[in-house]
């Protein structure tokens, strides 16, 4: 591994590792008709990858909203239109800042337990021993995690978002005095449910797919070693942001 | 197929030809073994020859690169998925390391592949479970999660798993590490029933001449990426080869080499090379 590092070209390793994610993924889809009987390992997953980011992902969306309550009525005032600062905020956050910064924590939560757990089973012979069980374990445990990862994401991020325009509202309303009916109403008037509200929702859920597929991805082509397991959950974490920085681009510019 | 065999020509699973490489290391270089209907064959080698990675091809979780493997009829290079799944439903396979699900309890671990391949009432599930896990000494410890097991514990915990659904055929990678004389004693005898009550094939990988000679039918040694020798436990002591003097007397010296291909010892500690 080492020595390919030092005289190999990155870029050719990274495109190999894109084309091993792309077969992967089409596996994975392949093993969803297959895992539909494991319905309920499905919702298991779902209810696990979602109760598990919800604290963080609670605690920084009341953050990022009170923060930016903070700056845009500063940077509004100098305007004198802080009365948009509701408008302002719920838009940055329903079309960009809660999927995008939803997905980087869930990452950083749920994608690398999903490679560790996937990745110690390659390591300990759990999957091998489903195989032999002949039980696929690409229909018993990745796809159940895939597909949690696309429902529990869009949810995540909702709540997220309605944290964070609590946290802006207690900024800009209850500390620095901005008419409470003036917040909602220039809010509600100004954000489209369909091209704002939506378009946030099919971004996350995509990103749910992105960070998913990587996690799982690492965890099940780990080598089988801790180091091994250790590498694979930090490669986790960079791939999975990355790729999603990058798909929010292109779904931004040629989707939306 | 009555062509190739000689005494047997009811076997469970044949093997022609196998030829093998695992990076630059040849595993296997022609190897053919038949494992008779309804005995139990044992496996024998010196630790790295490839016993698991035989287990592995029979059990078509690896592909060989040359050679035939005939699992009760079926060209596992034909088969596709879905027939190879079919085929493992009715194998019971022990790994070397265990491999229990750490998720699950002891009880769930046995139940698992119940649970996957048959709808079964959960009272039935449950008193097949309790018998497995009575047959290896462990009902008492359904309740307890697979960490909290002992090495020897999960062994037994992994031996039910197999059995669970009474495969036809069983494969045993070492399941006599790490149990304690009694233990081992009923292993032995449970491997006996197993085979002579319910007429399963077995196959059993293991080290301990004392246990191999009692429960196996048949021995394969293997050495050296072939067959060395074969035949029945009485036969391999008493008929001295080279091979199997040295490999059942346990001596350094012989045919079967003792260390990994390695570089000259000398050269390895850093003195310099002294030609006699
Ligand atoms: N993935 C691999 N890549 C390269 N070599 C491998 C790989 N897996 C196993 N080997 C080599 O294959 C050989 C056979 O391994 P195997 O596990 O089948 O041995 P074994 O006969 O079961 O030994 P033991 O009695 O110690 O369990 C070993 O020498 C090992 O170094
Ligand atoms: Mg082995």
């Amino acid at each position: 591994m080492s020595e390919k590092r030092d005289s190999g070209s990155r870029l050719g390793d990274g495109l190999a590792q894109v084309g091993a994610l792309g077969l992967f993924l089409l596996q994975v889809l392949a093993a969803i008709p297959r895992s539909l009987r494991y319905f309920a390992e499905t919702v298991r997953q779902i209810f696990f990858v979602g109760a598990m980011s919800l604290v963080i992902i609670i605690t920084c969306g009341l953050f990022i909203g009170l923060v930016l309550g903070l700056q845009l009525y500063e940077v509004l005032s100098r305007f004198g239109s802080t009365a948009s600062v509701g408008t302002v905020v719920a838009i940055a956050l329903y079309r960009e800042l809660g999927p995008v910064i939803t997905a980087l924590l869930f990452a950083g939560r749920a994608g690398t337990s999903i490679t560790a757990e996937i990745g110690l089973m390659r390591a300990t012979d759990q999957l091998a021993a489903m195989e032999m069980m002949a039980v696929d374990p690409m229909a018993y445990v990745v796809a159940p995690r895939f597909l949690a990862g696309i429902v529990a994401m869009p949810l995540l991020a909702c709540i997220f978002n309605a944290l964070a325009i609590f946290g802006s509202h207690l900024v800009a309303v209850s500390w620095l005095g901005l008419d409470n009916g003036t917040f909602w109403s220039n809010m509600t008037g100004a954000v489209d449910v369909w091209t704002d509200v939506m378009n946030g929702v099919w971004k996350s859920a995509v990103f749910g797919a992105v960070v998913t597929l990587v996690a799982t991805f690492q965890g099940y082509t780990t080598a089988p070693t801790s180091e091994g397991v250790a590498y694979a959950t930090t490669r986790t974490v960079v791939y999975s942001s990355i790729l999603t920085l990058v798909i929010d681009f292109l779904m931004t510019a040629f989707l939306m | 197929m009555s062509a190739i065999s000689t005494s047997h020509t009811d076997e469970l699973v044949r093997i022609r030809g196998l030829r093998t490489q695992l990076g630059s290391k040849v595993i296997f270089d022609g190897v053919d073994l038949d494992i008779p209907r309804g005995r139990v064959t044992a496996i024998m080698g010196p630790s790295g020859t490839g016993k698991t990675t035989l287990l592995r091809h029979i059990t078509g979780q690896l592909v060989p690169d040359a050679g035939e493997i005939v699992v009760d009829g079926h060209d596992l290079s034909k088969l596709d998925r879905n027939a190879l799944f079919d085929l493992r439903e009715r194998i019971g396979y022990l790994f070397q390391n265990s491999a229990l699900l750490t998720d699950f309890s002891v009880f769930e671990n046995v139940a698992f592949p119940l649970r996957q391949h048959a709808r079964l009432p959960e009272e039935l599930v449950r008193n097949v479970v309790l018998m497995k896990l009575q047959a290896v000494g462990l009902r008492g410890a359904a309740e307890l999660m697979p960490a909290e097991l002992s090495g020897g514990m999960a062994r037994r915990v992994a031996l039910a798993r197999a059995i669970v659904r009474d495969p036809t055929l069983l494969i045993y990678d070492e399941p006599f590490v790490g149990l304690d004389p009694i233990a081992l004693n009923q292993v032995v005898k449970l491997i006996r029933v197993l085979n002579e009550t319910l007429g399963l094939t077995s196959i059993v990988v293991a080290h301990e001449l004392s246990a191999v000679s009692r429960v196996s039918d048949e021995i394969y040694l293997l050495a050296a990426g072939r067959v060395a020798a074969h035949g029945t436990p009485q036969e391999l002591v008493r008929g001295a080869t080279d091979w199997t003097r040295q490999f059942f007397g346990g001596e350094a010296d012989g045919p079967v080499p003792f260390h990994y291909p390695a570089r000259d010892y000398a050269a390895d500690l850093g003195f310099a090379q002294v030609r006699p």
